[in-house]
């Protein structure tokens, strides 16, 4: 069939190829795959898919090098999200993804709308979401603007998860300076299937009809997947058209509509129509089945008269699946859709000739020959080569920095390091997310990590979402792997063994040496900490352009860590709840200070090498914290991180508001060590441990290798915190910690002036600045 | 004895209605979708949480109008019991079986986490295995949820004993730092005239296993098991 221009495009001159992300060299490319010109809807087609959202490709090569495999590994890298077994016939889906350049432009809908798509992602495999985390960075809270970006990403969260059902149980929210024009929005969900009935995004079948299922396709979030892969800008706030608004009751529709039809066995593949669309979501199932399809963009259901089919092949309105049905089953499909108050279409039928073909009724508005159109986007290895004034704030002797005049009175520090934004509780977002609906969430946020029953077994998940950009941005690849290794110790606190990880890579303009080589060295430090810990790559997201004209960002691979808990009644918690139990640190104090939240909230430096990270120590803690998890040694495990041990230390005594516990402290064995260094320095592979059974306790870990001493006893109800270094005693009242621990943020929100506007968009106050 | 777990398309909590009653009290439940026209023979209606249909309008506006509802009101009106915790308190409010309203937080903003709550009236089908004056860790995750009438109603509740529970501080006393959402008079719970239907914001749903950390909720599905099989 002849491909023609349809009456009315646009004729293809530079400018336009320009204006669609396409470099010389890609529209070169397509021309020889063509052997002809594109068509206006062709060009557009191009340009979703080759952009970065979709293509990854300055991405592809590096990620190729990542571990993906394990025996318990059910679904790599590849499909909507990733698959693990965990037993008894059960399986978890869950993937992250990132929902950055909409948020910064609209906070409420750009998270509401992330959150919408990757609950998708999760039950398009034919898992039932039973959790959502979500994974934050900010600029500082001292900015108006940024605390409506804060108040609103948070909001749009919350409603969109509250309303589908779907517990957020856990997170990270990080603020600095170098998230301040481009805040980082990343989204993860958890879903449980059964093992056999897993679904892939697969199309097969000649002659199997394609359907368009779900909400109606509108002009909204045209060339949202272009947006997300170019630079922030001035003249991004104009974009604003470009993010989606989701609706998440139909969102709860389509989720329970889904699972029906995959339950049916009346479908053979379905995928979100998310990034890019229809066109996407059709030639992504067309690649992996390796076959052809066409797509009718008149059958398509709109909410708007006059759509062209560039626009309904591009369109990103919220909502909505494809679905490759059995020949003779669509009927069967739309009762089930009808049932749920939702609509099928067919739309197209998978072929036999290897084409990917776009009518308007009868004429041919685009065809690309074979089925890898996705795929065949060009790939980059563009030059690496490390900042120079990174090399620098790296080498700098951090040790010499005088300490401030406050800073003899190291309860002043703590109180300092508590009420930062970044370390202190987070409780006034999580209290806008219900975290207890459908009654799973045995840990809910605040811990080390959060544990999800999985129903009907004894068995538990253990999430957590994790990273610390100051290490990237000092040091990628060893940053990299304390994300990992991190990750996997805050499960391991919970008692859960880490299985795998899905990540999230935010980065800046891979074209600039300095970004590239981040991604480079950040995505080699996840594949060794990843093989250290046996915790397979199952997939995930990459945001890269995260770029405002003031900077980019710090360079930051979230990592979304699952872990399983085989008896859920031996699930440890983070802080102290037993009076006199001993207390227990694992793992060695060390005088390292650089890259730390002590350097960055007390002396305003950014600069230093980040903790060393050991991955062989760190995979000795983990099998010592989940051997005396086991074996019930365990009454609290809390890792030491941001703000060092006296600041785990605090958060073990103060985390439940309602029944603090004091605690007694000597660590004068490390007295030749700077104090604040031994305080507040974040020597990695270390973890706060309360026990009941101390010789247990000693046995697994000198198996395992992994220093441990005793280092005091759980105190009673309103006890100080009294802390022994050789002749110094330092003592607070928990009363003092707990209000600047847990007070800072509520305090810093309560300055803002007006709340922010409910899902009515329009209305939004407009940031003073 | 039968519960009937009406599920809206937009309704959440149902799930975890159905569990409390076949895991945690042992009993039998059955949903109840929107469209249906009778009850199955439920001995007692569950009213669940969720945003019933999407409730952009107003919380619990378009529930009341559906197939099941009627039946639902009919059974309420014959006396049968009737459990509406949260969106089902929106909705039996909207459906006139409760009087008053629940309006939107005063914060504005979502509130999710673990109240106190002091059961005000123990002489009820619901609230029967409990002490007066007793206090119970219960989650509460709503949006709208400021119980509010007009003075004349407030006082009639009161008098009538048809305050079920009240949000309370430690001390087991109202004031406004333990009040989530603004509630008039604290009130997080009411009963009907009859004293057959409860709604109720907080989810005793969510508090009938240990291992989720309070069984406080369990001795309100206990108090309707001892009372309407008896």
């Amino acid at each position: 069939m002849r491909v023609e221009p349809r009456p009315g495009d646009p004729r293809i001159t530079p400018a336009l190829v320009a204006e669609h992300g396409l470099t010389q060299d890609e529209f070169e490319r397509l021309v020889a795959l063509l052997g002809r010109e594109p068509t206006f809807t062709e060009l557009g087609v191009v340009s979703a898919l080759w952009n970065e959202h979709c293509s990854y490709k300055h991405s592809r090569p590096l990620l190729r090098t990542l571990p993906t495999k394990a025996p318990w590994v059910l679904q790599g890298p590849g499909e909507n999200a990733g698959v693990i077994s965990v037993g008894d016939g059960l399986a978890v889906a869950f993937k992250i993804e990132s929902h950055n350049h909409p948020s910064a432009v609209e906070p409420y809908q750009g998270a509401a709308t992330g959150v919408g798509g990757i609950l998708r992602d999760v039950f398009t495999m034919g898992a039932r979401p039973i959790a959502l985390l979500d994974s934050l960075r900010f600029g500082s809270l001292d900015s108006p603007r940024v605390r409506y970006l804060f108040a609103g990403v948070v909001k749009g969260i919350g409603d969109y998860g509250n309303c589908v059902g779907i517990p957020t149980v856990g997170g990270e929210v990080v603020f600095d300076p170098a998230y301040e024009g481009n805040p980082l929005v990343n989204a993860m969900c958890v879903g449980v299937l059964h093992e056999d009935e897993l679904m892939r995004a697969v199309a097969e079948g000649v002659g199997n009809p394609i359907m368009a299922v779900g909400a109606r396709t509108g002009r909204d979030g045209i060339h949202g997947a272009t947006f997300a892969s170019e630079d922030l800008s001035e003249g991004s706030d104009a974009k604003r058209p470009r993010v989606q608004v989701g609706d998440p009751f139909t969102e709860k529709l389509l989720l329970e509509a889904s699972l029906e039809l995959i339950g049916s066995g009346h479908i053979v593949a379905i995928q979100d129509m998310g990034a890019a669309g229809l066109t996407s979501s059709s030639a992504e199932m067309a690649a992996r089945g390796d076959v052809g399809v066409t797509i009718d963009t008149a059958k398509v259901p709109v909410r708007e008269t006059g759509m062209t089919p560039y626009e309904i092949l591009l369109s990103e309105s919220q909502e909505r699946m494809l679905v490759v049905a059995k020949k003779g089953h669509e009927e069967e499909v739309r009762k089930i859709l009808a049932k749920w108050e939702l609509e099928a279409a067919v739309i197209g039928e998978v072929i036999a000739e290897p084409v990917y073909r776009v009518t308007e009724g009868d004429r041919v508005v685009a065809e690309f020959p074979g089925s890898r159109l996705v795929t065949d986007c060009p790939t980059y290895t563009p030059p690496a080569e490390e900042s120079a004034a990174v090399r620098e704030a790296r080498g700098r002797d951090v040790s010499a920095i005088p300490e401030r005049v406050e800073e003899q009175d190291p309860v002043w520090t703590l109180e300092q390091l508590l009420s930062s934004p970044t370390v202190a509780s987070k409780r006034w977002v999580y209290r806008q997310y219900d975290t207890t609906v459908r009654t799973n969430t045995v840990v809910g946020p605040g811990g080390d990590a959060a544990v999800v029953r999985l129903r009907g077994t004894k068995k538990a998940l253990a999430l957590k979402v994790d990273c610390n950009g100051r290490y990237v941005a000092l040091d990628p690849r060893l940053g990299a792997r304390i994300a990992v290794a991190e990750s996997a110790r805050n499960v391991a606190c919970t008692g859960a063994r880490p299985r795998a990880i899905t990540n999230n890579l935010n980065f800046g303009n891979p074209k600039r040496p300095e970004v590239y080589f981040q991604l480079r060295e950040a995505i080699a430090g996840i594949g060794e900490a990843c093989t250290a810990l046996e915790t397979p790559v199952t997939g995930g997201n990459v945001s890269l352009y995260n770029e405002s004209p003031q900077s980019a960002v710090h360079p930051t691979p979230v990592i979304g860590m699952v872990g399983v808990l085989d008896d859920v009644d031996r699930a440890v918690r983070s802080h102290f709840h037993d009076e006199g139990a001993d207390l227990v640190l694992l793992g060695e104090p060390t005088s390292e200070i650089g890259a730390s939240e002590y350097l960055a909230r007390i002396h305003g430096v950014v600069a230093g090498a980040p903790p060393a990270c050991d991955l062989v120590g760190a995979r000795r803690l983990v099998d010592t914290l989940v051997g005396a998890a086991e074996k019930g040694a365990l009454a609290s495990a809390h890792d030491i991180s941001e703000g060092g041990l006296a600041v785990s230390l605090a958060e073990c005594c103060i985390m439940d508001r309602d029944r603090m516990l004091g605690a007694t402290i000597d660590i004068s064995a490390w007295s030749t060590l700077p104090l604040r260094a031994l305080l507040f320095g974040e020597g990695q592979n270390r973890v706060i441990v309360s026990t009941r059974d101390l010789p247990a306790l000693k046995r697994i870990a000198e198996r395992n290798r992994v220093p441990l001493r005793a280092i005091g006893t759980v105190g009673v109800a309103g006890a100080p915190l009294s802390i022994r270094v050789g002749t110094r005693l330092i003592v607070t009242s928990l009363e003092r910690l707990a209000a600047a621990w847990h007070d800072a943020i509520p305090n810093i929100m309560s300055r803002s002036t007006a709340p922010i506007a409910v899902a009515a968009t329009e209305t939004l106050t407009t940031p003073v600045e | 004895m039968k519960f009937g777990i009406v599920t809206f398309p937009g309704s959440n909590c149902d799930y975890d209605a159905f569990h409390a009653v076949t895991d945690a009290l042992g009993e039998e439940a059955r949903y109840l979708w929107h469209r249906e026209h009778d009850l199955a023979g439920a001995d007692v209606v569950v009213l669940p949480g969720g945003f019933s249909y999407g409730d952009y309008l107003r919380a619990g506006a378009i529930a009341r109008f559906s197939p099941i509802m009627r039946e639902v009101v009919a059974h309420a009106k014959r006396g049968g019991p009737v459990l509406a915790i949260c969106n089902g308190f929106q909705i039996a409010c909207e459906a006139g079986l409760l009087p008053g309203a629940l309006l939107r937080n005063e914060s504005l903003a979502f509130v999710s986490e673990t109240v106190r709550l002091r059961v005000e009236n123990p002489e009820t089908m619901f609230t029967a295995g409990y002490e007066k004056g007793q206090l119970l860790r219960i989650p509460i995750a709503h949006g709208e949820g400021r119980y509010t009438a007009d003075e004349e109603t407030l006082t009639r509740l009161e008098g009538d004993g048809r305050v079920a529970f009240r949000y309370v501080g430690p001390d087991g006393r109202t004031d406004a730092s333990a009040n989530p959402n603004g509630s008039m008079r604290a009130i997080a719970g009411i009963v009907s005239e009859g004293g057959n239907v409860l709604g109720m914001m907080p989810h005793p749903e969510r508090a009938v296993d240990p291992l989720l950390g309070s069984v406080d909720g369990l001795a309100l599905f206990e108090s309707l098991l001892s009372r309407v099989s008896a």
